[in-house]
């Protein structure tokens, strides 16, 4: 939770049991290089703190994730990406907008890969249940498991 | 962050709340109710699931909102072989492997209410703080994803979540759950405060003896 892995094929990046978190895999096809960010929150600009973690944030994470890819080798510009989770686990009616954090964290999500012009392939977002994912760097397969919903391979 | 003083009087805090709840609850199941002595704990969002069998474990979990003097979540952690027998224990069945059916949900977000309503009751009345709670949400899912949206509420502070987390246990029938308070961040100072234990302004004196 609020960190962020890059690999080479062969190798599989796993994140468990993501609720209103997203996941976010960014794939560079030719290379076979994956990451795969767990991002908690969309906004680093609301952190209380300075020297916060940049994994957890929708702007910071991917951010990060991307200058890792570029040092070993990865041309940005053929980046696509794979988005899942942003779920509201419990429905409960409230006046604040922190209930909405899984559908805020996606929409960040998507901006920022929008302002990177980073092309969503696929998703599997918001919903009210658990996901847990895994990225294969072989074939840029994000396969999404949950309790109750299926398995499914986007 | 926290002095030990304060570490422990949070503490007390946790066992009058699960005191009354394990009060309620034996009641509810006529039944002898153990409790732990609260923890209260400091961990990172990751250790968070992994005390409730790691993060895709499969867990009921009733989580309220707590608004007013203090803000805050409450998450009632029950793992599935335990809802199971909690809700044979009060129903006479056994919920299929599907999940559970609307009335069994009900059941369960029932007990969590009325142990969450118990623990907020006596903690109000000592602290003379007033609070309220939402009406209980259900989820049946991983640890991780239910611990998910109170954690990420904490998320813009730092790495790491403050709870105090007490388990409860009913031995003959195998029911046993784990209840988190998990305040927001603020509001822990204005708890210490209410019980005139605070270095945030400690004026040296306690307003109800004792801590």
């Amino acid at each position: 939770m609020a960190e962020y892995k890059v690999a080479k094929s062969p190798a599989i990046l796993v994140s468990l049991g993501l609720g209103s978190c997203v996941g976010v895999a960014l794939y560079e096809p030719t290379k076979k290089i994956g990451g795969l960010a767990h991002v908690m929150l969309p906004d680093s600009s609301l952190s209380g703190k300075k020297d916060f973690n940049p994994g957890k944030f929708a702007d910071t994470a991917i951010d990060m994730m991307i200058q890792d890819m570029v040092k070993i080798g990865v041309d940005p510009k053929r980046l696509t990406g794979k988005i899942a989770g942003g779920a509201q686990m419990f429905q409960i009616k409230s006046d604040s907008s922190i209930m909405q954090i899984g559908r805020r964290n996606v929409e960040a999500v998507k901006s920022k890969l929008a302002l990177l012009n980073i092309k969503i392939l696929s998703e599997d977002v918001e919903g009210n249940y658990g996901r847990t994912i895994e990225f294969n760097c072989e074939t840029g397969e994000l396969t999404i498991r949950t309790i109750g919903h299926g398995i499914k391979k986007i | 962050m926290f002095s030990d003083m304060e570490l422990d009087a949070l503490k007390e805090i946790g066992n009058i709340g699960a005191g009354n709840a394990a009060t309620a609850l034996s009641l509810l199941l006529s039944n002898k109710i153990n409790m732990n002595v609260p923890r209260v704990a400091i961990i990172s969002f990751d250790d968070v699931s992994n005390s409730v069998g790691g993060p895709e474990n499969l867990v009921a979990g009733i989580f309220m909102r707590i608004t007013g003097d203090i803000s805050g979540n409450i998450l009632i952690i029950i793992p599935k072989p335990n809802a199971y027998n909690l809700v044979n224990y009060l129903l006479k069945h056994q919920p299929g492997e599907a999940g559970f059916s609307a009335m069994e949900e009900s059941a369960l977000v029932e007990v969590g209410n009325i142990i969450a309503s118990s623990y907020i009751v006596a903690l109000s009345d000592f602290t003379k703080l007033s609070m309220k709670i939402s009406v209980p949400g259900f989820a049946y899912d991983m640890a991780g994803a239910i611990f998910s949206f109170p954690l990420s509420l904490y998320g813009y502070m730092g790495d790491t979540a403050f709870l105090i987390e007490t388990e409860f246990t009913e031995g003959i029938d195998d029911i046993n759950f784990h209840f988190f308070l998990i305040p927001d961040d603020e509001s822990l100072k204005v708890l210490l405060k209410a019980i005139g234990v605070s270095s945030f302004g400690w004026n040296g004196q306690s307003r109800n003896g004792g801590i």
